[in-house]
């Protein structure tokens, strides 16, 4: 049967899925659901570090071998530098352009480094929004509470506090910066309700809220004129032999030259790893999400947190193929859109948090009740429909362009027909533990953004992840630019390079691969 | 029903469709076999190109992927995103290299006049000659002219809302005979348009002020203070 004709259903029990209601899943269904179907429960995909500041836990194989993996960069580099900064900024999206742009305003000689272009991040495509809690109704302690239950009560309350209190500033200094909000008829912010929150908090540019920031940050990194270097990519950081972090070895990747940077500190914002595509799954992440800070952090001693869980956001298109991975927004549920099984039934409150969304999608696939592609993917329905049904034509067109017109680029009218969607590998929840600051373990070594680890628990909150860059970018770049007045350049060597060396060649299977990997290797070989 | 038989119910020809139709494509002039239906950045890798000037988001929100392309027998060149358009049989392209326009830098928060400014910071802009090869260009179907006129005569509401799209690929720079950056003006008078002609949020500003003055110092103190089952509770309760 072709999926024009399994569609049919989707639109013929349309009316009697408006009836109903779904319960979210009291708390001990839903662990024992995510326990059964979310990909972080299968025990085959894991296995323990060998060595290292976090020997012995578990995390993928992914990434278990990029942690155990050797730098590129031999070990009688010359370590003289080309560059010498207060603030080496890794990174060119949201976290990076806001660190580096702090770090300016207070005073510090900055140079970004990225190993694509200045923007070329997860933060361009983010278009769930920004959750920030300013209504009346709404509190930060709100804001607070929402993250915590949705990250199973294993947030870090400091960072999560510091979040949720900084927001509305965020929010003042990104208007400042011309970054254009969706607005009520009163000229208010408007707010939208964005799942795993009990109150409307998200501040949204229809669905382009990433793309707005990230276009206004990376004109304002432009206006300011921090030096940039673009496709330079971190491969390894410098330690003065004493466990403090004093620069970092840049790959050209234009000449493959290695290029020495001496910092007074530095800044890792390199953002997640959907394309180690962990357990095989699909991404909704850039061409450079690698997850490059991990390895190189984790060499120079930085403990990581909480790297055993990722996110795996519920609906990622598995139809067409060209679309596979890419995400189709959480605004389209928040806004009421379905999700249908292949019998035309709902399965799960669709606002329910992600892990859960995604677990109840896996459950209905593996159970037989999921919808097989043209090329043999399963996927259950989202109802898009319903959305201009629900709420007058034309809304998909006005609140979400962006989906509309990616699906329209195959052919495809999400206006009028439901889209095939299957979870997709979206978001690193942990990552390299951070102070309120950003600092990592490692002295005048800052992380901020997807890179850090702590904040979200177990599960990201729609919505928070633009916040956590922004907030965390800002207290990094200003720390480490306050920091940096106060001090001289430490020495430059690889020692923690040859300790790491040195205690790998005791592991069987260790320094396997070279990391960070930089890019996926998707170019076919004959 | 078991899982098997399911499969079988609503798979749709699968050995049929898991065998890719190979169509011939010409990429930068050269000529190569790929699958049909494959995004023209997944063609470029399957005939064993790497590419880092070129790849980004993936997804059609970046910009990086600006390329030219023409179909079987059409004499027009037109524009895409390789990461959101479809090989087919006959077509040629060539990714585009990035395109050296100039961008003005400015302080946002000094201008006085930003849409008078505009015309010190990029005085092309009114020297558009109406050709409108920048929205032929454009692959997410913006009317770059009709912007670019909107900015000159100090409609920057009008620019912001119409170039929401942009996804900043420049494809519209390269073709202008008035060496006008429609995309670079678009972001000027868009940050402008929100910076200075916008309604400040007035309950921003109160939250803000708010927190300033320690409103939720007291919730903080009990939600902080509680133990790990007391929080769980109150996380439990939440609707």
């Amino acid at each position: 049967m072709k999926l024009e004709a399994l569609q049919g259903l989707v639109h013929k029990t349309r009316d009697a899925r408006r009836q109903q209601t779904i319960p979210k899943f009291p708390p001990n269904e839903r662990d024992t659901l995510i326990k059964k179907y979310h990909p972080d429960s299968r025990e085959n995909a894991y296995r323990p570090i060998k060595f290292g500041p976090n020997a012995g836990e578990l995390t993928v194989r992914e990434l278990a071998a990029l942690l155990e993996g050797d730098s590129p960069v031999p070990a009688d580099l010359d370590l003289t530098p080309t560059y010498s900064v207060d603030v080496l900024v890794i990174g060119g999206g949201g976290a990076g352009s806001a660190a580096a742009l702090h770090a300016h305003a207070h005073g510090a000689k900055v140079l970004l480094a990225t190993k694509l272009r200045l923007g070329d991040s997860n933060t361009v495509m983010a278009q769930g929004g920004i959750q920030i809690a300013i209504t009346s109704e709404d509190s930060p302690v709100q804001h607070f509470l929402d993250t915590l239950k949705g990250g199973h009560m294993k947030n870090d309350h400091t960072l999560l506090k510091t979040m949720v209190e900084e927001g509305p500033s965020i929010a003042k200094w990104l208007l400042d910066l011309g970054v254009l909000f969706d607005r009520d008829p009163d000229g208010n912010l408007h707010v939208k309700k964005g799942g795993g929150s009990s109150k409307p908090r998200l501040l949204t540019c229809s669905d382009y809220t990433g793309l707005e920031i990230m276009r206004v940050l990376k004109d304002e990194v432009l206006n300011q004129q921090i030096q940039l270097l673009e496709f330079s990519a971190a491969v390894e950081l410098l330690s003065d032999g004493d466990g403090t972090c004093t620069g970092a070895i840049l790959q050209d990747l234009d000449n493959k030259r290695f290029v020495v940077v001496a910092a007074k500190a530095v800044i890792l914002a390199t953002g997640g790893i959907g394309r180690l595509h962990i357990q095989g799954f699909p991404t909704s992440n850039h061409y450079g999400a690698t997850g490059d800070a991990l390895p190189m952090a984790y060499r120079i001693g930085a403990k990581l947190l909480q790297i055993d869980t990722f996110q795996y956001h519920p609906t990622g298109a598995v139809h067409p193929e060209q679309l596979v991975g890419a995400l189709v927004t959480e605004g389209i549920r928040s806004e009421g859109g379905h999700l249908v099984n292949a019998n035309g039934e709902r399965f799960v409150n669709e606002l329910d948090t992600r892990d859960v969304v995604s677990s109840s999608i896996i459950r209905e696939c593996e159970e037989g009740r999921g919808v097989r592609t043209t090329t043999g993917r399963l996927g259950v329905w989202l109802d898009t429909p319903l959305l201009d049904i629900e709420h007058g034509p034309g809304t998909l067109e006005k609140h979400f362009p962006a989906m509309v017109r990616q699906f329209k680029r195959y052919g495809l009218d999400i206006t009028k027909d439901p889209v095939l969607i299957y979870p997709t590998l979206h978001y690193q929840n942990g990552g390299v533990q951070i102070d309120v600051n950003g600092e990592s373990g490692v002295r005048h070594l800052f992380v901020a953004g997807e890179a850090s680890g702590g904040l979200h628990g177990r599960n990201r909150l729609m919505g928070n992840s633009l916040l956590d860059l922004m907030v965390f970018g800002k207290r990094a770049g200003t720390t480490a630019a306050e920091r940096a007045k106060a001090m001289k350049h430490g020495k430059l060597t690889l020692q923690h390079l040859a300790r790491f060396r040195a205690e790998a060649r005791k592991h069987s299977g260790a320094l396997a691969v070279r990391s960070p990997m930089l890019f996926p290797d998707y170019v076919r070989k004959e | 029903m078991d899982v098997k038989e399911f499969d079988k119910n609503v798979a749709i020809d699968q050995d049929e469709a898991l065998r890719p139709k190979m169509v011939t494509v010409e990429i930068a002039g050269k000529k190569h076999e790929v699958p049909e239906g494959i995004t023209v950045i997944k063609a470029l890798w399957y005939t064993g190109q790497e590419v880092i000037r070129g790849a980004g988001c993936l997804g059609g929100y970046c910009g990086a992927c600006a390329t030219y392309y023409r179909t079987k027998d059409d004499p027009k060149v037109r524009t895409c995103l390789a990461c959101s358009t479809a090989v087919e049989d006959g077509m040629s392209f060539t990714m585009v290299p990035p395109f050296p326009a100039r961008k003005a830098t400015y302080q946002l928060s000094e201008l006085k006049d930003p849409k008078q400014d505009l015309f010190n910071l990029y005085p092309e802009t009114p020297l558009c000659r109406n050709c409108n090869a920048c929205t032929e260009a454009c692959p997410q179907g913006i009317d770059v002219r009709d912007g670019v006129w909107r900015a000159v005569f100090g409609d920057f509401k009008a620019v912001s809302e119409m170039f929401m799209d942009c996804v900043m690929c420049g494809l519209c720079v390269p073709v202008c005979i008035a060496d006008i950056a429609p995309n670079l003006v678009a972001v000027y008078a868009s940050r402008a348009q929100g910076a200075f002609f916008t309604e400040k949020p007035k309950r921003l500003h109160e939250r803000i002020e708010e927190i300033r003055q320690g409103k939720y110092d007291q919730e903080w103190d009990k939600i902080l203070t509680m133990n790990e089952q007391q929080i769980k509770d109150v996380c439990a309760a939440i609707k």
